[in-house]
């Protein structure tokens, strides 16, 4: 019997070994790596000197810029998201006919699970001088530039990040149990109460974890602001990239790369906080 | 709403049709189409880089997919024996590994690394006996160990998924009538999750050979496709890039399509 035991768990050991070590060689370590980096300085040829400061957090407001248009564009970005998703999950969980929903929600997960590379270099084409503004000049509206403007950005993102908006909201939109929307229109509900005392609210879970999926992504994007940015609009990914493999400031970089992680924490807290209130409320509504 | 929905799906498909439709194009500039012609694609076959980057991306995207497909599966399994305790914390792990951003774990890994091989190295060769030592470096290594970081976490989920609604009976039954634990996960376990370990290694794929950012930071001296591409769309728009877009976003759409139908599949075909 005891044999039986050790042997159960020793397959359970070695079932989880592979990816114990990957998580802790590949997570757990460089992120310890990281956080000794931002408290040292850094070497007179670039890299890290060991050091025991506070120097590089001091000095976070030297990036204040990045700091800035990420904290702006990320929220602003994920709220646009969410505008254009909304009705298009509704549509596709309330209105859709039956044999066409999945068809649609493929449709909608593919765009994602490509190359955002690819995607975000066809806007680039698209906004480019020899896109929308050659057209725009046909018809004698010159040198309107949308490029390399915050705009671009904006677009790119809800570009990007749309199909991991409209996906929960979906999720918990189809969850919905139609014959609450009976009882409120039989109770004598107009359409708009209905949606805003019902719809809305029971799916307002989906929408917090979309909004705070996509926002804590934003935080760390790179390739949108650089490629429709075009060095103008500047996220914090940028300045690490810029950190790390140009001026080889590896400390200041770490320093940064953690305040962003800490910053991703407190977003996922609020947002599950908000989660949590928000299904406590639904439950003593429904009972 | 019909409208506003048809007008989304057309912000969704119509850069990647045009970029489609102009990789097809005659003439050098992007603007106007001057005919059909599948010059580029030759343009972009023959050139030797393009195909060096193409095969790295696809060494390093199957050999990181294969991996994660086999220890997610395994971590996955392993979960389903473990304490709540033990789960939690993997389940957290798990989710900081697919959370935090592609960023912070690329730079991450590549401080981490280059401090490891700075101590490793010295150490490798005070023990070898040439004056030729090994040498510990980043490149394909590094980006398949980082990509699968990623890839595991998300394996391990979907296959987790896939095992939570396993039917229990059948494990049940089976041992029942005295098949070996070998035996029962052989012919019971393994085919019924067989397609969530195939949709995951087909997604994990996909993710590996479409990353830029990971790739940026931990490829040293490698090139991957993302790589290449994005220098050169730094160096300028070119036809060229058009024609590697279509065949990069063919690609991963019938790779995710793929995945989609094995997720979709109840049982496993006879």
């Amino acid at each position: 019997m005891r044999r039986s035991l050790f042997r159960k768990n020793l397959v359970t050991a070695l079932l989880l070994a592979p990816a114990a070590l990957w998580l802790v060689i590949f997570l757990v370590l460089p992120f310890v790596a990281i956080a000794i980096f931002s408290v040292g300085e850094r070497a007179p040829e670039g890299g890290y000197q060991a050091a025991l400061t506070f120097a590089q957090y001091a000095n976070l407001p030297a990036r204040a810029t990045a700091f800035w248009n990420t904290m702006v564009l990320a929220p602003i970005g994920a709220l646009a998201c969410l505008l254009v998703a909304y009705p298009v999950a509704y549509y596709l969980a309330l209105r859709a006919p039956h044999r066409w929903r999945l068809i649609l929600l493929a449709m909608i997960v593919i765009p994602f699970w490509t190359s955002l590379l690819m995607r975000t270099y066809a806007w680039m084409y698209i906004l480019g001088g020899r896109g929308i503004p050659a057209l725009l000049a046909y018809v004698g509206i010159e040198d309107l530039r949308l490029i390399n403007t915050p705009g671009a950005v904006l677009l790119g993102i809800v570009y990007g990040y749309l199909p991991l908006m409209i996906l929960p909201i979906y999720v918990s939109l189809e969850r919905l149990d139609r014959r609450l929307l009976e009882a409120s229109a039989d109770l004598g509900a107009t359409p708009l109460s209905t949606f805003l005392g019902v719809t809305l609210r029971l799916s307002l879970p989906g929408v917090m974890t979309g909004f705070s999926l996509v926002m804590i992504l934003l935080l760390g994007e790179y390739l949108i602001p650089t490629l429709l940015g075009g060095g103008k609009v500047f996220f914090i990914g940028n300045a690490l990239v810029d950190l790390f493999l140009q001026s080889r400031n590896w400390p200041f970089g770490s320093a940064i790369a953690i305040t962003l992680v800490l910053v991703s924490v407190v977003v996922l807290i609020v947002a599950n906080r908000i989660s949590t209130r928000l299904s406590g409320a639904r439950r003593v509504d429904l009972i | 709403m019909r409208v506003f929905v048809v007008a989304v799906f057309a912000f969704l498909y119509l850069p990647i049709v045009l970029v489609v439709l102009f990789s097809f194009n005659a003439g050098h500039h992007a603007s106007e189409f001057t005919g059909f012609s599948v010059q580029w694609y030759g343009k972009a076959l023959s050139n030797p880089f393009l195909v060096e980057a193409l095969k790295n991306s696809l060494f390093i995207a199957t050999t990181s997919a294969l991996l994660a497909a086999f220890c997610g599966t395994a971590a996955a399994l392993g979960l389903q024996r473990v304490g709540a305790r033990t789960r939690a914390l993997f389940d957290a792990l798990l989710g900081a590994a697919i959370v935090v951003p592609g960023v912070v774990i690329g730079i991450s890994t590549l401080v981490a690394l280059v401090q490891l091989f700075a101590v490793v190295n010295p150490f490798l060769a005070s023990l070898w006996p040439t004056d030729q030592p090994p040498k510990l470096a980043l490149g394909y290594g590094s980006i398949i160990a980082a990509h699968g970081l990623f890839s595991m976490a998300l394996v391990t989920m979907i296959v987790g998924t896939r095992l939570a609604s396993l039917d229990r009976n059948l494990v049940e039954a089976s041992s029942d009538l005295y098949a070996t634990p070998l035996t029962t996960f052989r012919s019971i376990v393994l085919p019924q999750i067989m397609p969530a370990v195939i949709a995951g290694f087909l997604l994990a794929f996909t993710f590996s050979f479409d990353d830029f950012i990971i790739a940026f930071f931990v490829a040293g001296a490698q090139t991957t496709l993302p790589i290449y591409v994005f220098a050169s769309i730094r160096r300028g728009v070119t036809p060229e890039i058009n024609a590697i877009a279509t065949i990069v976003l063919c690609a991963s759409v019938l790779l995710v399509l793929l995945a989609q139908w094995q997720l979709g599949r109840r049982k496993p075909s006879p």
